[in-house]
C-alpha cells in the first residue's frame, strides 16, 4: 500500500486490515521472471546471429579465393582434387533431383492422407492414426537411409535396368516417405481447424460431401496447406542421412534418377567426416555450401510467411 | 376466434408448407424436444421463440435435415414438406437442402470472393444461366448490391458483420429455395444491421416461406406472422426436455396468449 499514489479509499475503516496485497513482492518476482526469460531469449538469438555471422565471414573468405562466376556457373564439382572445381550447380542439381522425387511422393500422398484423416476417417480412427503419423515423423532418418540402401534399391533393381547401387530414385522415394508425415500432419491440422460453421454453410446450400471438401474446406485451409508443403520442401532440401547413404557421394551433373549424385548436405557430411584443416579451401567450401543451403531455406521460409500472411483467413 | 383452433385446423387461405406431426427430437438416447405438432404456412414468417436450450435450433435444423450432420441426432415422428415425409428413405437430404435454404446465427461467408460466395451454390446445383446476372439479382434481393457492387472480387470476410449476414442471405436465395430457415440471424449484429435484415425479411416474404428462430421478442412481434413459443422443463433424470407450449398468430401470442407460461414469457417475467 505504501507505494500507491492513489488516494486512500473512502471506506478504509470499514475494509479494515483484511486486504493487504503484497504488491512489492509480486513486482519483484515479475522483474526476476522477465530477466530470466530475457536471458534465455538472448542466448538463442545470440547463437543464431553467431552462426549466421560465421557463415557470412567464411563465405566471404571463400569467395576471395574462388570467383563467384566459377561458383555459380561451373559445371564440375571437385573441391578436394589437386585441380579443384567449384560448380555448385552440380550439388544443387543433386539436391533438386532427390527433393523433387521425394516431394512427388510426399505432397500427393501427404495431402490425400490429411484429407482422409480429417474428413473421412471416423473420429476414433483419427485419434490413434494421427499420433502414429507424428511418431513416424520422429523416426531417425538414418533408419530411412539404410532402408533405402538395403531394401528399396535392391527391390528397384529387379525391374529398373541400369540402376546403380547409389541412386537418387531410391533416395528420393524414401525421402518422400520421411517428409510425408510432416506434410500430412500439418495440413491435417489446417483442414481440421476449418470451422464447422463453414461446412454447415456449404451443406445447407445442397452441397455433397465431396463438393464441401473441395469447394470450401480445402480453399479455407489453403494457407496452412501451403505452409506445410513449404516446410516439407525445406525438410527435403535439408535432409542429410537418407541422401548421404542412398544417393551416393559422386558429384555428377545429371537428371537421370538411376545414377548416383551428391547433394549439398551429403557433401558437407563428406568433408566433415575427413579432417579439413582450419583455413583450408575445403574448410571454406563447407561454409559456402552451408550458406547456399541457408539462403534456400530462408527464401522458402519467407515465401511461406508471406503466403500465410497474404492468404490466411481470419475467422472472428 | 379462428386463431384459437390454429393448432389443429388447416391454416386458412395459405398453403401448408411444413407439417410436423407428433415429433420427438433426440440426441442419442436424450430426448431434447418432445411431442411437437406444428403447421408452417407458406409465404409467411413464422417465429420460434423461447428460452435458450428449449430446442428451437434443433427443431429448425430438422426442416432441412441439417441435423443429419450430427451422427447421434434423430427424430421420432413425421415431418412433411408439401406432403412428403422428409425423413423418408427415398428423400435425398442434398436435394431437400437445395429447396430449403438456411441462414445461421453467426455470419459464415466462405473464405472466397463475394462473387464466388454466391456462385459456389449456383455451380454445385448446376445453374445454367448467366452467372453475373444471378449474382446481381441475389445481391439486390438481399439489399447488398449498392454496397458491394464495386468490390465483388474482395473477400467475403472483408465486409462488416451485417453485410456478411446479408451476403449469406444472398447466397441462400441465389439457388432459389422455397423456404429460408434463419437461426437467430441478427444475434451477432448491431441494431442498424438488424433493422436492415428485418426490412429485408418483409420483402422476402413475397417469394419465400421464412422460419426464424429468435430470442428477441420485439423482433418476433415486429417481423413474424405466426409465433411458436417453446419452453423446457426438467425431467426426472436431471436433464431437461423442450416442448411446444403455444403456436398461434403473432398478434394473438403477444396480446392474448392462451397459456399462462406464454403470457409470463412475452411479458418478460422469465426467460
Ligand atoms: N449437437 C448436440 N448434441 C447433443 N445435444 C445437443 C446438441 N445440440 C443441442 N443439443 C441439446 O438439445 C437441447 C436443445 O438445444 P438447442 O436446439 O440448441 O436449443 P435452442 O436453440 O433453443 O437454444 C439442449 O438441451 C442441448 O443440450
Ligand atoms: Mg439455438
Amino acid at each position: 500500500m505504501t507505494d500507491s499514489v492513489l488516494p486512500q479509499s473512502l471506506g478504509d475503516s470499514a475494509r479494515g486490515d483484511r486486504w493487504k496485497p503484497n504488491r512489492s513482492l509480486s513486482k519483484l518476482t515479475q522483474k526476476l521472471i522477465v530477466l530470466l526469460f530475457g536471458a534465455f531469449a538472448f542466448v538463442s538469438v545470440a547463437t543464431t546471429i553467431g552462426i549466421v555471422l560465421t557463415l557470412i565471414f567464411e563465405t566471404i573468405e571463400f569467395f576471395l579465393e574462388v570467383s563467384p562466376w566459377e561458383f555459380f556457373t561451373g559445371t564440375r564439382w571437385s573441391p578436394t582434387f589437386a585441380n579443384p572445381r567449384f560448380g555448385i550447380i552440380v550439388l544443387l542439381c543433386g539436391t533438386f533431383l532427390t527433393s523433387v522425387i521425394g516431394l512427388l511422393v510426399a505432397v500427393p500422398l501427404g495431402l490425400l492422407s490429411a484429407v482422409c484423416l480429417s474428413e473421412y476417417a471416423p473420429r476414433s480412427l483419427r485419434a490413434w492414426l494421427k499420433p502414429a503419423l507424428e511418431i513416424l515423423a520422429g523416426v531417425p532418418t538414418v533408419v530411412f537411409g539404410y532402408f533405402a540402401l538395403l531394401m528399396v534399391t535392391p527391390f528397384l533393381k529387379t525391374f529398373i535396368p541400369g540402376l546403380s547401387t547409389f541412386n537418387s530414385l531410391s533416395a528420393g522415394l524414401v525421402l518422400g516417405f520421411a517428409v510425408l508425415p510432416t506434410i500430412a500432419s500439418l495440413s491435417e491440422d489446417a483442414i481440421f481447424a476449418v470451422p464447422l460453421s463453414l461446412r454447415q454453410g456449404s451443406y445447407a446450400l445442397g452441397a455433397t460431401k465431396r463438393e464441401t471438401v473441395t469447394g470450401v474446406v480445402l480453399p479455407a485451409a489453403l494457407s496452412g496447406i501451403v505452409a506445410s508443403i513449404v516446410l516439407g520442401v525445406a525438410r527435403a532440401v535439408g535432409e542429410t542421412m537418407i541422401v548421404t547413404l542412398a544417393a551416393g557421394q559422386s558429384p555428377t551433373l545429371t537428371l537421370d534418377p538411376r545414377s548416383a549424385v551428391q547433394t549439398m548436405t551429403s557433401f558437407i557430411v563428406q568433408i566433415t567426416k575427413g579432417d579439413a584443416p582450419y583455413g583450408s579451401i575445403e574448410f571454406k567450401t563447407l561454409f559456402a555450401v552451408g550458406m547456399t543451403l541457408f539462403v534456400i531455406t530462408l527464401v522458402l521460409n519467407f515465401f511461406s510467411f508471406w503466403f500465410v500472411r497474404r492468404f490466411q483467413e481470419k475467422y472472428e | 376466434m379462428q386463431s384459437q383452433t390454429s393448432q389443429s385446423s388447416p391454416v386458412v387461405d395459405t398453403e401448408r408448407v411444413f407439417h410436423v406431426q407428433n415429433t420427438d427430437y433426440y440426441y442419442g438416447s436424450n430426448l431434447a424436444v418432445r411431442g411437437v405438432n406444428l403447421e408452417i404456412p407458406g409465404n409467411k414468417i413464422t417465429a420460434f421463440i423461447g428460452p435458450s436450450g428449449c430446442g428451437k435450433s434443433t427443431a429448425l435444423r430438422c426442416f432441412n435435415r441439417l441435423n443429419d450432420l450430427i451422427p447421434s441426432a434423430h427424430i421420432k415422428g413425421r415431418i412433411t414438406y408439401r406432403g412428403v415425409d422428409i425423413y423418408d428413405k427415398q428423400v435425398d437430404p442434398i436435394e431437400l437442402r437445395r429447396r430449403i435454404g438456411m441462414v445461421f446465427q453467426k455470419p459464415n461467408p466462405f473464405p472466397k470472393s463475394i462473387y464466388d460466395n454466391i456462385a459456389f451454390g449456383a455451380r454445385i446445383n448446376g445453374y445454367q444461366g448467366d452467372m453475373d446476372e444471378l449474382i446481381e439479382r441475389s445481391l439486390k434481393a438481399s439489399a447488398l448490391w449498392d454496397e458491394v457492387k464495386d468490390k465483388l472480387q474482395n473477400s467475403g470476410l472483408s465486409i462488416s458483420g451485417g453485410q456478411q449476414q446479408r451476403l449469406c442471405i444472398a447466397r441462400a436465395i441465389a439457388i432459389e429455395p422455397e423456404v429460408i430457415l434463419m437461426d437467430e440471424p441478427c444475434s451477432a449484429l448491431d441494431p442498424i444491421s438488424t433493422l436492415k435484415i428485418e426490412e429485408l425479411m418483409h420483402e422476402l416474404k413475397e417469394n419465400y416461406t421464412i422460419i426464424i428462430v429468435t430470442h428477441n421478442m420485439q423482433q418476433a412481434s415486429r417481423v413474424s406472422d405466426k409465433t411458436a413459443f417453446f419452453n423446457a422443463e426438467a425431467t426426472e433424470k436431471g436433464g431437461k426436455v423442450g416442448y411446444l407450449v403455444e403456436y398461434d398468430d403473432t398478434q394473438k401470442i403477444f396480446s392474448d396468449p392462451q397459456q399462462e407460461q406464454t403470457r409470463d414469457y412475452v411479458s418478460g417475467r422469465f426467460g
